[in-house]
C-alpha cells in the first residue's frame, strides 16, 4: 500500500457516494442506485489496516447521509460493523479468490441496507418500504457482488502500477560465490 | 480476538453515531449542509457538463428546426398572454368576492425555477436535491411543482442546495380532494409492488362508492402546506378496506417524478 492508492481509495468512495445520487436513467432501469460503498469497505477491510477501514466507513456513511433524507449518522454504524467484522475474520477469508470476493460483496451489499433499515425502524423513522424492497436489496447485493472482484482487480492493478516494482533479477553471481569447506574444489 | 484498539473504535463510532442522531434538527441540518458542501465541486462539474451537452445539442440542430420551435413558442406565448389576461380578470373578481364574504385574500404564486441536481442515495426515501437554497429565499415547507403537477415540498433548505420530499414520501403527506365527487383523502407514503415512483396510494376519509378510475385528484388546501387546486394525479383503481369503512385508491401522479429535470418552487 502506498499513499497514492490510499488517496485513490478515499477519492473513489467519495465519487461513488455522489454517483449514487446521479444517473437517473440507469437508476430507473436498475430500480436501485449505484451504491458501491459496501463493496469498497469490503476491499478496504480485506487489504488495508483497521484505522483506514474505520475512517472509510465513517466518512462514507457521513457523506451518504449528507445527501440523503436519513438522519445524520444513520449509515455509519452498518458500514463500520461490516468493516469491523471483515477485519476480525480476514485471516479466515480467501480474499484473493474471485468467488470469495463476490459472495462477500453480495452479502455486504444486501446486509448493509437491511441493517440501516433496521436501525431506521428502531429510531421511529418511516422509510418507504414494501414488498419490492426485498428485490431491491437482492439487486443491491448482486451489484456489490459483481463490483467487489472488479474493485479488487482495479485497485491491485493501480497498486502494482504506482508502487515500487519487485526486483526481478538476482544480484547473485556464481563466480563470486564463497565456497566454504576443508578443500578447495573446482566447479 | 478483540484488541484494545477494536474496543476503542467500537466505543468511538458508537458514541459518534449516538451524538449525531441526537443532535437538534436545526443543528443536524447545518452539519449535513457542511458535510454535503464537499460535493459542491462535483455538482458544479455536473451542471457545467449539462450546459456543455445542451450547447452541443443546439449546434447540431438544423436552422429550420430552430425556426419552427421559435414560431411555435411565439404562438404559445401569445395564447398564454391572452389566458393570463383572462386569469388576471378572474383573480381580481375572486379577490373582490372573497373580500365581500370576509375570506382571506389569495395572492398569485411567485415561481422560482430550480434545477434538479441529484436524487436520494437510498431506495427508501423519495427526495431530490435542487440547486437553490436559503440564499435564494427557499424555506422548508415551500411547495414544489413541475409543469404537469405537484412534485412535493421543501424538506430541508441548505445555503445553496435544498432537499425536496416528493409526493409519496413519509415527509410529504398531502391532503387531497377528488375533483368530480369532492371526496377528501390523504396521499400516504407507500411503495407499490413494481417500485414505480409514479403510483401512490390515497386513503379516502370514508367509504366513497362514487370513486372510480380516471377521476382527477387535486390538493384540497387542508393542512396548510399545499394551496388548494394543484393537480396531483388520476385515479387508477380503488379497493375497500377495513370492512368497507375506508376506500383506498391508487393514483397515477401527473408529474413524472422519475424524470424531473427542472421544478418550480412556489413562493408567497
Amino acid at each position: 500500500m502506498n499513499r497514492f492508492t490510499l488517496i485513490l481509495l478515499f477519492l473513489v468512495t467519495w465519487l461513488s457516494v455522489f454517483a449514487q445520487t446521479q444517473f437517473s436513467g440507469l437508476r430507473l432501469w436498475l430500480t436501485v442506485p449505484m451504491a458501491l460503498s459496501p463493496a469498497l469497505i469490503c476491499y478496504a477491510a480485506l487489504t488495508h489496516g483497521f484505522g483506514i477501514t474505520v475512517s472509510l466507513a465513517v466518512l462514507s456513511g457521513l457523506w451518504a447521509d449528507s445527501l440523503s433524507a436519513s438522519p445524520l449518522g444513520m449509515s455509519v454504524m452498518p458500514l463500520f460493523l461490516l468493516g469491523f467484522t471483515l477485519q476480525l475474520q480476514r485471516h479466515l477469508i480467501l480474499r484473493d479468490q474471485g468467488f470469495a470476493q463476490f459472495w462477500i460483496g453480495l452479502g455486504a451489499g444486501a446486509g448493509v441496507p437491511l441493517l440501516t433499515l433496521g436501525i431506521l425502524s428502531l429510531t421511529g423513522s418511516q422509510p418507504v418500504t414494501g414488498r419490492f424492497t426485498f428485490i431491491q436489496l437482492l439487486l443491491l447485493g448482486l451489484l456489490n457482488g459483481i463490483a467487489c472482484p472488479v474493485l479488487f482487480r482495479i485497485f491491485d492493478l493501480l497498486h502494482r502500477s504506482f508502487d515500487y516494482r519487485p526486483l526481478t533479477t538476482s544480484s547473485f553471481r556464481a563466480d563470486r560465490e564463497t565456497v566454504r569447506g576443508r578443500q578447495f574444489r573446482l566447479r | 480476538m478483540l484488541k484494545r484498539t477494536h474496543y476503542l473504535a467500537l466505543a468511538g463510532v458508537g458514541l459518534l453515531t449516538l451524538s449525531l442522531l441526537n443532535l437538534p434538527a436545526s443543528l443536524q441540518t447545518q452539519v449535513k449542509s457542511a458535510i454535503g458542501a464537499s460535493f459542491l465541486p462535483l455538482f458544479g462539474i455536473r451542471a457545467a457538463a449539462d450546459n456543455l451537452l445542451d450547447r452541443a445539442g443546439y449546434q447540431v440542430l438544423p436552422r429550420s428546426t430552430l425556426i419552427d420551435n421559435l414560431l411555435r413558442l411565439e404562438r404559445e406565448n401569445a395564447e398564454l398572454r391572452v389566458s393570463t389576461l383572462q386569469g388576471a380578470d378572474a383573480l381580481a373578481e375572486n379577490q373582490r368576492l372573497r373580500s365581500a364574504i370576509g375570506a382571506a385574500p389569495r395572492g398569485p404564486w411567485h415561481l422560482k425555477l430550480a434545477r434538479v441536481v441529484g436524487r436520494d442515495p437510498t431506495t427508501w426515501w423519495r427526495t431530490i436535491q435542487v440547486n437553490l437554497g436559503s440564499r435564494d429565499n427557499l424555506k422548508p415547507d415551500q411547495v414544489v411543482m413541475s409543469g404537469a403537477g405537484l412534485v412535493g415540498r421543501i424538506s430541508q433548505a441548505g445555503l445553496s442546495h435544498s432537499q425536496v420530499a416528493l409526493v409519496g414520501d413519509a415527509e410529504c403527506g398531502v391532503a387531497v380532494v377528488v375533483k368530480e365527487t369532492r371526496d377528501l383523502g390523504i396521499i400516504k407514503p407507500g411503495q407499490t409492488l413494481s417500485g414505480d415512483g409514479g403510483l401512490v396510494e390515497m386513503t379516502l376519509l370514508q367509504n366513497c362508492p362514487g370513486i372510480m378510475a380516471g377521476q382527477v385528484v387535486l390538493t384540497s388546501g387542508l393542512g396548510g402546506v399545499f394551496p388548494a387546486g394543484l393537480p396531483v394525479g388520476t385515479i387508477v383503481d380503488t379497493r375497500n378496506e377495513d370492512g368497507n369503512v375506508f376506500t383506498t385508491a391508487r393514483v397515477r401522479l401527473t408529474a413524472n417524478l422519475n424524470r424531473l429535470e427542472e421544478v418550480w418552487v412556489l413562493q408567497p
